[in-house]
């Protein structure tokens, strides 16, 4: 592999890490979509700062992203509170807004700027190894890859020292602001890392594939642990694996990075989507499918109980009797009973059903309950 | 009253959304080491009331001490039970995660728990019948072993005020009186308790006092002398005929 081939992986990595941590939040408070608003709205930020500092890359224009992601914020939450406005309207209506006014700044003041509209929908990995991040003489990497690693550094530590105050005003806002965490100032502390991130994120993969980064690696990790740290561990994982395997699918196909990055981890959530071990869809189904066979048994045995010690007792556990009594069709009592034996819950005697011991403890706490 | 300090005064407490009063001119005096229950139709404002004395939501006139101070100064004397459908029990951690929340509040900023509060949160599950599920996933747990969670946490609180609001809400008669009995112990040990509750039955039964509400405050004293049925009336309206057959009242 070639350096700049290394370097984009790396930013890959970087980037789908940085973006993961404050999107696993983002998933458990209910606002994935903010994310999508944010990362829009950021570019007015941009755009707007770019004119007071006259030059990209200048880290003023961070800091008027994270700006106007707040006030995107803030301006969703006043629209809510009104009660005129639903909370996914009020996104809609504000990040449109927002969004549009930056584009419309840009086309008209700041045509001739490397802002055009091809960066900022899709983001260009495969040219950010040549701009270069040259401080105090040294080459410290890509501009990307160290800005990323900046901001995932400062992700992961915020997340560490503010770990049990994001976590308690995420599950449980009354409690938190009884306690004296403002959740006002741990969400806003939040929205803010969202927006630096997100702008840090634009150059890489653009504005809207920044939504993919934040919102689908904690998706997936959802489905694969129920453990708040797991959760955040295997979301960066997720990311960064989407991260390089995009690459890689890019290189073959010939195409956007950014593009396959977020396909790769369409497909990870795919495959959690179907084969989590414990949510699933093909798991799922065959707990489904054991528990009809394990209520069929429990059918089986409370029926036999029912008519144990009686005169028609020979009469009714008779395998061929079932069919006609519990109404199932043969194959299916066939297999009931099968796997009933199989269980060790009832035993076959010259053609008759006897129930085990096991079988009446069985049968009897299934009646209890 | 005035001579010993109060656990909880509320004096002339208005909320309000917009223009509509939700609250109007609350006074309420609570005695330390007192069960008592808030009553009243639903719009009460029974909630709202806790949440006013917590600060969650915004009084428009009005005050709340508790023990004689404000209470941000005094947040570390208060328990809370919120509803337990006020939180999403599909977020990922468990029974013990949950109740050691309630030690955050005197951990501060920035501290994290450590062995003493996993301690003494397997403490509080003890003590509301919990201990063997302090590593279950809270996703799995059923409405009353909820509840139950919710409590053990307001026990780690240890605070000397517990405020709850409606912690018998769809819990089997078991937990119920289970709660009830865990209630009673906390007053024992002379705290003050204070549930938003429901049942109109069992008030005189669980509790010693009892606070009627509907947006004003109609009575608030011990149950043997406010829990007449002129009150239920002025609070209810007429629809609280069955209680005066039942010779409760």
């Amino acid at each position: 592999m070639s350096q700049p081939q290394i370097e984009i992986q790396l930013i890959a990595a970087v980037v789908a890490a940085a973006c993961a941590l404050p999107g696993t939040f983002l998933v458990l408070r209910h606002m994935a979509m903010m994310s999508d608003a944010i990362s829009h709205t950021v570019l007015l930020g941009i755009v707007l700062a770019f004119f007071v500092v006259g030059e990209l890359g200048h880290p003023l224009l961070m800091l008027g992203a994270a700006v106007v992601g707040l006030l995107t914020v803030s301006l969703v939450e006043l629209l809510n509170k009104t009660r005129l406005v639903k909370e996914d309207a009020a996104i809609g209506l504000v990040f449109p807004a927002l969004f549009s006014l930056a584009i419309i700044l840009i086309s008209v003041y700041a045509r001739n700027v490397h802002l055009d509209q091809h960066t900022v929908f899709q983001g260009d990995l495969a040219f950010a190894p040549f701009e270069r991040a040259i401080v105090m003489g040294i080459d410290w990497g890509p501009r990307t890859f160290v800005v990323m690693s900046v901001i995932l550094l400062l992700n992961l530590l915020l997340i560490v020292l503010f770990y049990k105050e994001l976590k308690l005003a995420t599950f449980d806002t009354g409690l938190a602001a009884a306690l004296g965490f403002s959740p006002a100032l741990i969400h806003y502390g939040l929205m803010g890392m969202v927006s630096v991130t997100a702008v840090g994120a634009f150059d890489a993969v653009g504005s809207i594939l920044v939504i993919a980064l934040m919102i689908v690696p904690p998706a997936t990790a959802y489905l694969l642990t129920n453990r708040l740290p797991y959760l955040l561990a295997l979301s960066v994982l997720v990311g960064a694996v989407g991260g390089v395997s995009g690459y890689w699918v890019a290189r073959a196909l010939d195409t956007n990075i950014g593009g396959a990055m977020v396909m790769m981890l369409g497909v990870l959530f795919g495959l959690a989507f179907l084969f989590s071990p414990q949510r699933g869809l093909v798991a799922r189904a065959r707990q489904q499918q054991q528990q009809k066979w394990r209520f069929a048994e429990t059918m089986l045995t409370i029926h036999l109980l029912n008519h144990e010690g009686q005169p028609e007792y020979a009469e009714e556990c008779r395998v061929d009797h079932l069919i006609y009594h519990l109404r199932w069709p043969p194959e299916f009592a066939t297999k009931v009973v099968q796997r009933a034996v199989r269980n060790a819950l009832v035993v076959r005697q010259n053609g008759h059903l006897l129930l085990t011991d096991a079988g009446r403890v069985w049968a009897n706490t299934a009646v209890i309950n | 009253m005035q001579t010993q300090t109060n656990a909880l005064t509320i004096t002339d407490l208005t909320v309000a959304y917009k223009d509509k009063p939700v609250l109007w001119d609350i006074d309420l005096e609570a005695p330390a080491g007192i069960l008592m229950a808030i009553v009243g139709p639903n719009g009460a404002g029974k909630t709202t009331l806790i949440k006013a004395v917590l600060g969650l939501v915004k009084a428009a006139a009005g005050q709340v001490q508790i023990y004689g101070r404000a209470y941000h100064e005094q947040r570390k004397l208060v328990g809370y039970v919120p509803q337990r459908g006020s939180v999403d029990w599909d977020f990922p951690t468990d029974v013990q995660d949950v109740v050691m929340m309630g030690q955050y509040g005197q951990l501060g900023w920035l501290k994290r728990p450590g062995k003493a509060e996993k301690a003494m949160a397997q403490d509080a599950l003890e003590k509301v019948g919990m201990a063997a599920f302090s590593q279950r996933q809270i996703s799995q747990l059923s409405g009353g072993q909820q509840q139950r969670v919710f409590l053990a946490r307001a026990l780690a609180q240890n605070a000397q005020i517990y405020l709850m609001d409606e912690p018998f809400q769809g819990v089997d008669a078991t937990t119920e009186k289970a709660i009830v009995a865990l209630l009673q112990t906390l007053r024992a040990a002379g705290k003050t308790v204070i549930v938003v509750h429901h049942d109109l039955q069992t008030v005189p039964e669980y509790f010693d006092w009892v606070t009627l509400l509907n947006v004003r405050r109609i009575a608030s004293g011990p149950v043997s002398e406010v829990f007449t049925e002129e009150n239920l009336r002025l609070t209810y309206g007429g629809r609280v005929a069955f209680l005066a057959t039942n010779g409760n009242v």
